[in-house]
């Protein structure tokens, strides 16, 4: 006898398996399929692994300059590559355990290999042909193998990979993606990032913090070029004064492969040439969506540049088949595909829901100092013909800040003059990532600056910078 | 962890309903699958099921409770081994994650296509004076720039909270404003009397009061608003039945019987009047319409509804694709509907939406009447009693027996030309009824 189930979802990255457990608590039937490893890119080569590798670089830092805080280290602090490496995928590895334990207790069935969908309603499962990423996390216990799988909902959760530029394929020795940037045998002296989104930031960010010579080369005007100028502006400062090389407006041109090094030839804006040389090549350019192999296109389901396209629901053109998170397209972030799948799994299920607000998708960029984001940039603003209202607050008017020795940061909030509507709130500095939040919850209420300079922030601590950021939009500014 | 009991959604549009009463005690012991409760929607009464075993630990919103927003939380189940007290005090306590109630039948994890969360209406009915209502600060800003009633605009955020869209819908929609300041004169739509002026014109005790249901307040609110915003205009016509009496008595003699003798089907001549209509619409497709602000549009198939009245109202059930059916089907489906409406056991997908309708007052005599459109419809069908006539035929009077209809029709979608030649392909039918069966 098989199994109709109510959802089947392919892909159980951090989309694809908060997706099955909402379906599970909603009574729903569910089986999630995965070729290679629970918790996708993210949790086994992406967002946590990166975070366990600079949460390193941090601790060395600050072993550096323990003397700043009147400490004494005898002798050097050194690293152990091998090491740092090893504690990275031990996190990873946990998570991955954790991901298999929540699939099992919330009664979801794993499948294990390659889907490709028949039909609206069939889904056969196949042996994996994709050779998995090294090391890899072990194959979770009781999964289900290949076979014809019913379901009435199928949803579609494969995730992206890194974008190849033409002439300048990944080969995994010299010229890296974030899969061998992560897992490197040891460090090299000198690399090249190209692109200085989230993952070339990171990473830059990262080697640069363990000695090596780090340049990044990046095709648009700024860094983070999706951030706000002046955040971004900060962050090179910061980047530079830390002994990384940067340059905008640059592209690599061509790579050329010596035994233990490139060459990479790269091109101004005007078309100056000039040529580069390091050990490695961290090719950061983004990524594009997995929409091939898994049926798609035999079933018409449109696409549109490489995703998905969905409505706000996660319904595509085919009935029964839907599609979230970086398959789906941007903006391409866990947080976003697990949000899109909740609410795809919800309206499945026939549940009021109301299509997810991208403008209050917050991004965080784990650098140092940390960048974090959410809503509309000033100039972004300015843009659609906002008057806006501005604040701005340095760390170094707040107490916690030059407690920390943290001097240096800003954030940055953007109100709509006339509604008092915060359109946007921009930060960079040490721990931002965990202060955005605050002003997500409070565009999602819809909070105007009334009830933000009502509300009391505890002191001494870093979110008073929020506070004094939305007083300085209203002329209110305490300490500066 | 005690479980919640959620109001739930019995369709993806409902909002809120009544709690009509509770099947269980505070105390009872639960099975997953037992009825626990009856919601009345706007025009069905349907049965709440526990999901989950246990205890009924306490009921937090008692029966006659009216206008209960979808997701609040009505009830509070102990689970095994749980100690009751603590569980109906906890309730709820954010901590235990909410599990919504089943409802009886509609639930079943269909692709909610209706769900799209569209606003269909961005203004509510104005709400008793005094009440609180529940509005973002910014939504609450906006209104107060633009003067807007936030007492009348429809939330759509969560719990049914008034957000910034709803506000900005509602001034895209040119309204409702709040009462203008003193000195200002504001143009508005003409009010009825208020209740305290209609009550003044009887003497106190001689009259009794009855409270509106939710079917009385939704017939209410939806036939001012069809004869306000609808431009209606009427056409009657006389339909000579002598060739469709006849061959109903045919068909129905013809029934297939069972084994007690019973026929398997019995024809009415409005099982013929609804074909004909679902057939007509067909052959004029123009007139299968219904109209939006921003385009017309033109339906495939002909859902007929038909309006069956029931003790203290009235509900349209709707034949789907009626064209396509046998007059067997349309009958027995007819039957099932009318049981059903009587005993307020439809679903809101069984009476939702359609493409016109007909309202038949024959059965009591009426020669012949107009009536209102029901929304999204472009026409409806208005039918009087089939009587003997004296017809004129080849310029001699010859007795007929004759039924009058009147096709009310929406001059937005379709115009009176058109409406004539709905009408007249419907006269065709009744009047041949042998056109109805290729």
């Amino acid at each position: 006898m098989t199994t109709t189930y109510d959802v089947l979802i392919i892909g159980s990255g951090p989309g694809g398996y908060v997706t099955a457990i909402r379906s599970a608590q909603l009574g729903l039937k569910t089986a999630i399929v995965e070729r290679e490893h629970l918790g996708g890119i993210c949790l086994n080569w992406g967002c946590i692994p990166t975070k366990a590798l600079l949460r390193s670089a941090e601790i060395y830092h600050y072993a550096q300059h323990a003397q700043d805080y009147g400490l004494n280290i005898e002798g050097k602090v050194t690293f152990d590559p091998a090491a740092v490496v090893k504690r990275s995928r031990g996190v990873s590895q946990q998570l991955n355990g954790g991901v298999g334990f929540l699939l099992k207790k919330n009664k979801v069935d794993v499948i294990w290999g390659e889907a490709v969908i028949d039909k609206p309603g069939q889904v056969t499962v196949s042996k994996t042909k994709k050779a998995a990423v090294q090391p890899q996390n072990p194959v979770p216990k009781g999964t289900l193998g290949e076979g014809v799988y019913q379901a009435k909902n199928i949803i579609v959760a494969t995730g992206a990979r890194p974008r190849v530029l033409p002439g300048i394929e990944p080969d995994g020795k010299l010229i890296w993606t974030y899969f061998e940037a992560m897992v490197p045998a040891e460090f090299p002296k000198s690399l090249i990032v190209m692109g200085s989104g989230a993952i070339g930031i990171e990473f830059a960010s990262f080697y640069r913090t363990m000695g090596c010579d780090v340049t990044v080369v990046e095709v648009m005007p700024q860094v983070l070029p999706v951030e706000d100028a002046e955040i971004a502006g900060l962050a090179r400062k910061r980047f530079e004064k830390a002994g990384i090389k940067i340059m905008t407006s640059t592209k690599v041109s061509k790579v050329e492969k010596k035994a233990n090094s490139v060459v990479c030839t790269l091109e101004d804006e005007k078309g100056n040439k000039s040529t580069l040389e390091a050990e490695r090549l961290i090719s950061a350019v983004g990524v594009v969506g997995n929409i091939e192999n898994i049926g798609l296109e035999k079933l018409g389901v449109k696409t549109d540049r490489g995703c998905v396209v969905t409505d706000g629901l996660g319904r595509t053109n085919i009935p029964g088949i839907f599609a979230i998170g970086d398959v789906a397209g941007p903006p391409m972030l866990a947080h976003k595909a697990e949000h899109e799948g909740v609410i795809c799994v919800e309206a499945i299920k026939g549940l009021h829901v109301h299509p997810m607000d991208k403008a209050m998708i917050p991004g965080c960029t784990y650098c140092h100092p940390q960048v974090a984001s959410v809503g509309l940039t000033e100039a972004k603003a300015k843009e659609q013909g906002l008057s806006i209202k501005v604040g701005r607050f340095p760390f170094m008017g707040n107490g916690k800040a030059i407690a920390l020795g943290e001097p240096d940061g800003l954030i940055k909030t953007i109100f709509d003059a006339k509604t008092g509507k915060l359109l946007g709130a921009h930060m960079i500095g040490a721990e931002v990532t965990e202060l955005i939040q605050g002003y997500v919850v409070a565009m999602n209420l819809e909070t105007t600056e009334e009830e933000l300079i009502h509300a009391v922030f505890p002191h001494p601590t870093l979110s008073e910078m929020m506070h004094e950021s939305v007083l300085d939009a209203y002329g209110r500014v305490i300490h500066t | 962890m005690p479980i919640n009991i959620l109001m739930p959604a019995l369709s993806p549009t409902m909002e809120k309903g009544n709690l009509a009463r509770w099947l269980k005690k505070e105390g009872d012991t639960i099975k997953a699958g037992d009825v626990l409760a009856e919601i009345e929607t706007d025009k069905a009464t349907m049965e709440v099921e526990a999901v989950d075993e246990g205890i009924l630990a306490k009921i937090m919103v008692a029966d006659g409770t009216a206008d209960v927003a979808v997701n609040t939380l009505i009830g509070v189940i102990a689970s095994e081994g749980e100690d009751v007290k603590a569980a109906a005090s906890s309730g709820g306590s954010p901590a235990s994650p909410p599990k919504a109630a089943a409802a009886a039948s509609p639930a079943a994890p269909a692709q909610a296509a209706s769900a799209a969360p569209v606003a269909a209406a961005t203004v509510a009915a104005a709400p008793a004076s005094g009440a609180r209502v529940f509005a973002s600060p910014l939504a609450r800003r906006i209104a107060k720039d633009a003067r807007i009633d936030l007492t009348r605009v429809k939330g759509t955020g969560p719990h049914g909270r008034i957000v910034e869209r709803d506000v900005r819908a509602a001034i895209a929609g040119g309204g409702p404003l709040a009462a203008p300041a003193a000195g200002a004169s504001a143009p508005s739509a003409p009010m009825g009397m208020s209740d305290a002026t209609i009550r003044k014109f009887f003497a106190d005790g001689s009259y009794e009061e009855i409270p509106h249901d939710s079917m009385r307040k939704t017939i209410a609110r939806r036939l001012v608003e069809a004869k306000q915003t609808i431009p209606h205009f009427y056409l009657s016509v006389d339909c000579e039945l002598d060739t469709l009496l006849a061959a109903r008595e045919a068909i129905n003699a013809n029934a297939p019987k069972d084994k007690d003798g019973k026929p398997a089907y019995k024809v009415s001549v409005n099982d013929f009047i609804i074909k004909a209509l679902a057939v007509a619409l067909q052959r004029v497709p123009d007139a299968n319409v219904t109209w939006t602000e921003g385009a017309m549009l033109k339906h495939k198939h002909s859902d007929v509804g038909v309006a069956v009245s029931i003790p203290g109202g009235l509900i349209t059930p709707i034949v789907r694709m009626a064209e396509t059916k046998g007059l067997a089907q349309i009958s027995n489906e007819m039957k099932d509907y009318a049981a059903r409406a009587r005993a307020r056991k439809l679903k809101p997908e069984e009476y939702q939406g359609g493409t016109s309708a007909v309202s038949n007052l024959g059965m009591f005599g009426i020669k012949n009447f107009s009536a209102v459109i029901n929304p999204p419809h472009a026409t409806i069908l208005a039918v009087g009693a089939g009587e003997q006539r004296i017809v004129v035929k080849k310029g001699a009077p010859a007795v007929a027996t004759v039924m009058s209809v009147t096709l009310s029709t929406d001059h937005r979608a379709v115009d009176g030309a058109l409406g004539a030649e709905l009408i007249s392909a419907f006269k065709t039918l009744i009047e041949n009824p042998m056109g109805m069966l290729v």
